[in-house]
């Protein structure tokens, strides 16, 4: 325990310490010397461009990619064409920024996998530098070009390229430049010698710092932090401007006595800072300045290259991966020499507990008197969590725990998820995974990205733990795993479709809410067709298969797919595309295996295509259809003949149909409509339309009794027998109407005394 | 406006809420001011949801009915489109919003276009739209997922007029579908139904769907207790009778005789016009049908909605004198706080003094017809018709009424229930009754009698057997002693005749359905059972005496009287389970087989 602060350094209030976090895995001969190097915040992957031993012709540069603990990832010959800068996105992709503009993508494992080009004027005037940054948009692409011109790209997943207004009198490069991102917007902030100017869209603005002492001096480097909050300047007479980054206030100026343009200039703060400070470097130097006068310095007894994180800076280099960073109060507060902080004490009592010793109840009947007992069990779990060492986490976090065994209503929750933290935290710090997150760093980017990453880098296995462990909701978590898996799996080209296919469903089978259509797109992708299909079957989505289905060009599974789901929505989608797809007599034969398609097309045609109707019932030989379907028509036919004709062919259907009634019924009909024509023609009576009941009785209403007659005949109106006790009953009832009835229904040769009667009740029926 | 759907066994106001919760977050995506363009038909159902209150909170500040030509004049920011998926509506938007329809040029701002569709988004509708060149106009394209509505405090319906027509005449699932999402919807808000049974072919068709969408859904299921214990679903062509018949309850009768759509009634305003007058002499009388909302929230009705016509007169004198001599009280009011007790009940009394009032009125309209010698002719023949009597001869009543012209309608209730009753009719006869109709009603009706056919309403006698006797007397489908005034059995809704369809609900309760199999056999579709697996810790633990909820759902409509029926099986002391019923849509004969004609009445 007493070792803690032996690595701490104080610089005004505050303390900096360097911790070792890796010893790298990777044996490179010359260290970092002659390479260019891209390592990723939040503890990402680092990649290097190797300069050939021996520069010749065809000598070609080495692309390798390593774990943060130097496990090596990737490993190819560079091909293409001089690169600028490497640098890697917020889902760690690797980009190779080239001489001419292009800008490859590569995955973690130097898989190839899109370029884009910043332009077609960079061509010719090549890229001069280049910066690859992060903002709430994604990542960026920022370059200058040979004639002095920068381009910017906020987004590279939705490229937008911006050439930014001229800069007055800059020839080249500028002496150094940054990106920042101010008011959502992003901006380039550049030195021209003494000149600072902030490019925009649309202007070129000259700034000046506020107490900047020495303006005649040329600022040769600066530095933007990880927030975009701050600025860092340095002149070439070794002073150092910290200020905010929109140019208002002045932290601080440090004379740091180096007139040599440092290397690099990086940022080293961390939220709730006690004091902003900046890294810098040179070739063997590396200096720590702050708010105050004096400086912490490091030698550097190799190349490295510093990376700046949400609460410290990295320190990669040849053999070494270290961590600096300001002490956090916490940690301060319980092991700084002499200090009686409540978790200072607390550690203490603990302590002598473990010992067995009495003073155990001295401590904590100070603490107690002071009642801040709580205070201390808190600072005891925060201070687990900033430190690296699993063994000093343990040792405060049991603290913590005999504390809070002193405490009624302590809540547990702070306690139970610093140990979660720290577990999932130390498996991925682990050497074989070498993500060297911190807790800071852990809680910004959330366990689902951090999952992302893992499964970026095929650390299934721990992905899925850690799922477990914190009991993440299957379909965020372990499904969410498993899907990339098997994305990955059907990309293995070697493996016939056959074992895929199996390999994928036996282990994603119980797996709640997987999406196999993501899965079979992956696959399609590929050019795997029939594993594609094979893995679709799996989807217990139906209406997620079709779409898919459909781009295979596979429409019959489709259809029967979305008959499946019982969306008839769906269906009717994929009918319409089989309709333009196909020949029409294909079509048919496909909807008349498919009956539930076949009756959702003729509803469609019901409404939007008559004659397809036709055509339809046609070709199933549907006689009884085909009959209703010219019935039908014949409703929408205005003129008799047409009509009538309709009804002709409703006949033969009918016929067809051996549905003998139907086509008497309708032959009845065209006999009634012929003769209400024919008396509309020769009586003027208006018969037309009426139904044969109602043509009776106006007959017989307009004295045509003739006519009344032969229609009785005609038409073998049944029912005469009883027709007496109608009457009678009609009478008997005296209802008018009923009387009307029977009259219509009497023949005037036949029931002379019949008529007689009913027509002297109806009259007296009426005057009633 | 909704309390009183949370009164019963499960309260329904959540699905309510739910409803109303994602309409507010619709209307609040399009900012500004906003216009409506309503498809009429949705206008009904989407009353049960939201009155124009809410919709006028969001900056709702027009309404349209969705028609051809272009759009009316409106100062609105956002026009919003509320249509169902139909592509004959689409046409009709794409004309509304088209440039070329010579819209003034910059006569309004720019305004934003909307569509929700109702209950569901469609590919083919949105194709449609692109093919009119209109699809890019849109800002938002949403749908508005309402398939069961609340309709009362144990009732909920979809309203979806043609989904009989769709399911056994058209054979379009679509509204199994939405049943089955909707029933997916349920189950997200009352938890998992462990327990699936069904009858018929549909509701194999909905419980399959079911099924599928659980394990579509697996892994997103919500932790909530169960609220039901078991779905029952029912096809409507299993029992073709019960619709056909005239229902006698209060509440059947008012929709047979006037028709209650989305829960009002449209009455004729004469009856009403006395207690209008009071305040305002010397008006005319009204014209306009008074249009009345009917359901629990209104104390009386929910009391004596259910119960048969013939013991409505009773109920009302006895509430006519509860609330006389509740007025009479003020004589015996004589302390100040006595009299201050009495007048803070008054707006409670007035009120059920206004609604008793209101239902005399409609009691003595409806009297008015049962007590006519039609309407017991009518009803007479129905009983012969149910109990088996003569059904396989032509009747001559039925004769009579076609001679007579009688509405088509009800020639086509007796004819089909004739048919139906007697297990088809034998082929002399079926055509003898078609023929009179044609000729008596125009040929045009071969149409309507096919697709009558086509569903099984009406139909030939293929075999000599006609097992309805069987089913009848094995359900006893018929009770000679119906006991109007205090009903001991479901039979009272119909006088005699109890609903197939709720004898088979009550029997699945006790003593179960393996004592019916035969039966079970002879009704068309197939019958099942399916259980759904409940995530640990869900189970529920039933307390002693502690009744079951049953959520009984019929495809295809059902009747006022088979609701009452339904409730009378609740409210049975010993009856164990309570029901909640579910529908695509309340029905009577008359809307029923109206659905189902092909240019019904006068083109």
């Amino acid at each position: 325990m007493a070792f803690i602060t032996a690595n701490w350094n104080p610089l005004g209030e505050a303390f900096y310490r360097k911790i070792e976090l890796y010893e790298m895995g990777w044996s490179l001969r010359d260290g970092l010397k002659e390479c260019l190097v891209a390592a990723a915040p939040y503890g990402g992957p680092i990649a290097l461009l190797r300069q050939p031993q021996r520069p010749s012709s065809s000598a070609r540069p080495q692309l390798e990619i390593y774990s943060s603990s130097g496990a090596n990832m990737a490993s190819f010959p560079w091909k293409s064409g001089p690169v600028r800068q490497l640098g890697w996105t917020v889902c760690d992709d690797l980009l190779c920024i080239q001489e001419d503009g292009t800008v490859l993508i590569y995955d973690l494992f130097g898989a190839f996998k899109r370029h884009f080009s910043m332009g077609n004027e960079v061509v010719q005037n090549q890229v001069l530098e280049a910066k690859v940054f992060h903002s709430p948009y994604g990542t960026g692409v920022a370059i200058v070009t040979g004639a002095s011109r920068f381009t910017l790209a906020t987004n590279i997943d939705d490229l937008k390229l911006r050439r930014l207004p001229e800069v007055p009198g800059l020839q080249g490069a500028p002496s150094c430049w940054a990106v920042l991102t101010q008011d959502r917007q992003t901006k380039v902030l550049l030195a021209n010698r003494a000149d600072l100017y902030i490019l925009d869209n649309t202007s070129c603005t000259p700034v000046t710092p506020p107490g900047l002492s020495l303006q005649s001096c040329s600022i040769v480097n600066m530095a933007v932090s990880f927030s975009y909050k701050y600025l860092a300047l340095f002149t070439d007479s070794g002073h150092l401007w910290m200020g905010s980054a929109n140019l208002k206030d002045k932290l601080s100026e440090v004379d740091t006595k180096v007139r040599t343009p440092p290397k690099q200039m990086v940022w080293c703060r961390r939220p709730k800072s006690q004091q902003p400070s900046v890294v810098i470097m040179w070739d063997r130097l590396l200096l720590v300045a702050g708010e105050c006068t004096d400086t912490i310095q490091y030698t550097l007894d190799e190349e490295s290259v510093c990376v700046a994180e949400l609460d410290g800076v990295r320190i990669v280099g040849g053999s070494r991966h270290e961590l600096l960073q300001e002490v956090p109060s916490a940690c301060q507060d319980i092991f700084k020499i002499a200090s009686m902080a409540p978790g200072a004490l607390l550690l203490e009592a603990h302590k002598e507990y473990e010992k067995s010793s009495q003073k155990a109840d001295e401590y904590l009947r100070e603490i107690k008197e002071q009642s801040v007992l709580g205070e201390a069990v808190r600072q005891c779990v925060e201070a687990a969590g900033y430190e690296h060492e699993p063994e000093t986490q343990k040792t405060l976090l049991r603290a913590a725990s005999f504390g809070k065994c002193f405490l009624s209503n302590y809540p547990p929750e702070p306690f139970v998820s610093m140990c979660r933290d720290l577990k999932v935290l130390n498996s991925v710090r682990e050497y074989t995974v070498g993500i060297p997150l911190t807790h800071t760093q852990y809680k910004q980017m959330t366990v689902q990205v951090l999952i992302d990453r893992l499964v970026y880098r095929k650390l299934y296995p721990l992905a899925i733990e850690i799922c477990r462990y914190l009991k993440t909701p299957e379909y965020q978590g372990v499904s969410r795993v498993l899907k990339h898996w098997a994305c990955c799996k059907v990309q293995q080209k070697e493996e016939p479709d056959e074992s895929i296919a199996h390999a994928v469903s036996v282990k994603l089978g119980e797996a709640a809410g997987i999406s196999y259509s993501e899965i079979a797109a992956r696959a399609y992708e590929c050019g795997r067709t029939e594993l594609a299909i094979k893995l679709l079957e799996f989807e217990p989505r139906s209406g997620e298969q079709v779409p898919l289905l459909l781009k295979m060009k596979r429409s019959q599974l489709a259809l029967s797919k979305a008959i499946e789901s019982g969306d008839t929505d769906l269906v009717y989608t994929v009918v319409t595309y089989l309709k333009n797809e196909m020949n029409r007599g294909d079509f048919f034969m496909t909807l008349r295996n498919q009956p539930v398609a076949l009756s959702l097309y003729r509803q469609f045609c019901k409404h939007q295509e008559q004659d397809t109707l036709k055509d339809l019932f046609n070709q199933d030989d549907d006689h009884q259809e085909l009959g209703n379907f010219y019935v039908k028509a014949s409703y929408k036919e205005k003129k008799l003949e047409a009509r009538l004709s309709l009804l002709q062919s409703a006949v033969d259907e009918y016929n067809k149909a051996k549905n003998e009634f139907a086509a008497k019924a309708t032959e009845e009909e065209m006999k009634l409509l012929r003769f209400q024509r024919r008396l509309d023609e020769e009586m003027g009576e208006a018969l037309l339309g009426l139904s044969l009941q109602e043509t009776l009785h106006a007959l017989l209403t307009s004295n045509f009794h003739k006519q009344a007659e032969q229609l009785y005949r005609d038409f073998r109106v049944p029912d005469k027998s009883d027709l007496e006790g109608a009457a009678e009953a009609a009478i008997e009832r005296r209802s008018e109407g009923e009387i009307s009835t029977v009259l219509s229904r009497c023949s005037p040769t036949t029931d002379r005394a019949l008529l007689e009667r009913l027509n002297r009740a109806r009259s007296t029926a009426a005057k009633k | 406006m909704s309390a009183h759907l949370s009164y019963g066994r499960v309260n329904l106001n959540i699905l309510r809420e739910a409803a109303r919760k994602e309409l507010r977050e619709f209307l609040d995506k399009c900012a500004g001011s906003k216009a409506i363009v309503w498809d009429e038909y949705l206008t009904g159902p989407f009353g049960l949801i939201a009155q124009y209150s809410l919709l006028k909170e969001h900056e709702v500040e027009k309404m349209f009915t969705l028609k051809g030509g272009r759009l009316p004049a409106a100062d609105v920011k956002n026009i919003i489109f509320f249509v169902r998926p139909r592509l004959e509506l689409m046409d009709i938007i794409a004309e509304n919003i088209s440039e070329k329809n010579g819209r003034p040029p910059q006569m309004h701002s720019p305004r934003d276009f909307h569509i929700l569709f109702v209950p569901r988004r469609s590919m083919l509708c949105e194709q449609r739209l692109k093919e009119q060149g209109v699809l890019g106009s849109f800002i938002n394209i949403d749908e508005y997922i309402l398939d069961l509505i609340p309709y009362d405090g144990d009732l909920l319906s979809m309203e979806s007029e043609g989904a009989f027509r769709e399911c056994y005449l058209e054979s379009d699932q679509t509204s199994l579908y939405h049943t089955a999402k909707g029933l997916m919807t349920l189950q997200a808000l009352y938890g998992t139904i462990p327990q699936i049974f069904g009858k018929g072919e549909c509701a194999r068709h909905v419980a399959n769907m079911m099924l599928r969408m659980k394990r579509e859904f697996a892994g997103s299921q919500t932790q909530i207790l169960p609220v039901f214990d078991s779905l029952l679903l029912l096809d409507r062509n299993i029992d073709l009778l019960t619709p056909l018949a005239t229902q006698l309850t209060y509440e059947g009768l008012i929709d047979e005789v006037y028709g209650i759509t989305n829960g009002y009634a449209k009455l004729p305003p004469e009856k009403f016009a006395a207690q209008k007058k009071q305040g305002e002499v010397g008006k005319d009388l009204p014209t306009e049908p008074k249009k009345m909302q009917l359901n629990s929230a209104e104390e009386l009705y929910a009391e004596i909605r259910d119960k048969n016509f013939n013991a409505i007169g009773a109920a009302l004198s006895k509430k006519a004198k509860i609330i006389s001599a509740a007025f009479e009280e003020r004589h015996n009011a004589k302390t100040v706080g006595e009299i201050k007790q009495f007048v803070s009940q008054l707006p409670h009394m007035q009120a059920a003094r206004s609604s008793l009032a209101n239902h005399t009125s409609i009691a003595e309209l409806i009297k008015d017809i049962t007590t006519s010698e039609a309407f017991f002719d009518n009803l007479t023949v129905e009983q012969e018709f149910m109990t088996g009597v003569d059904t396989d001869k032509v009747n001559t009543y039925i004769e009579d009424c076609i001679a007579q012209k009688d509405p088509l309608i009800k020639i086509l209730r007796l004819v089909c229930m004739q048919s139906v009753c007697n297990n088809g009719l034998k082929q002399k006869i079926l055509d003898y009754y078609k023929r009179e109709i044609l000729q008596t009603y125009g040929y045009e009706h071969m149409l309507t009698l096919n697709n009558l056919e086509k569903t099984g309403l009406l139909k030939p006698q293929t075999s000599t057997r006609n097992n309805y006797p069987t089913i009848r007397k094995t359900l006893k489908l018929w009770m000679e002693d119906a006991n109007e005034q205090n009903p001991n059995d479901i039979s009272y809704v119909y006088s005699g005749y109890a609903p197939l369809s709720i004898r088979l609900t009550q029997v699945l309760a006790r003593p179960g359905w393996r004592s019916i199999e035969e039966v079970l056999k002879m009704l068309p579709g197939p019958h099942f059972e399916e259980r759904q697996q409940l995530p640990a810790g869900l189970h529920k633990k039933r307390q002693q005496g502690e009744n079951r909820t049953t959520l009984v759902f019929f495809l295809g409509g059902v009747t006022y009287a088979e609701v009452a029926a339904l409730r009378f099986l609740s409210q049975m002391e010993d009856g164990g389970t309570e029901y909640i019923i579910a529908t695509t849509k309340l029905i009577n004969g008359t809307s029923w087989i109206k659905s189902l004609m092909d240019r019904p009445e006068a083109p």
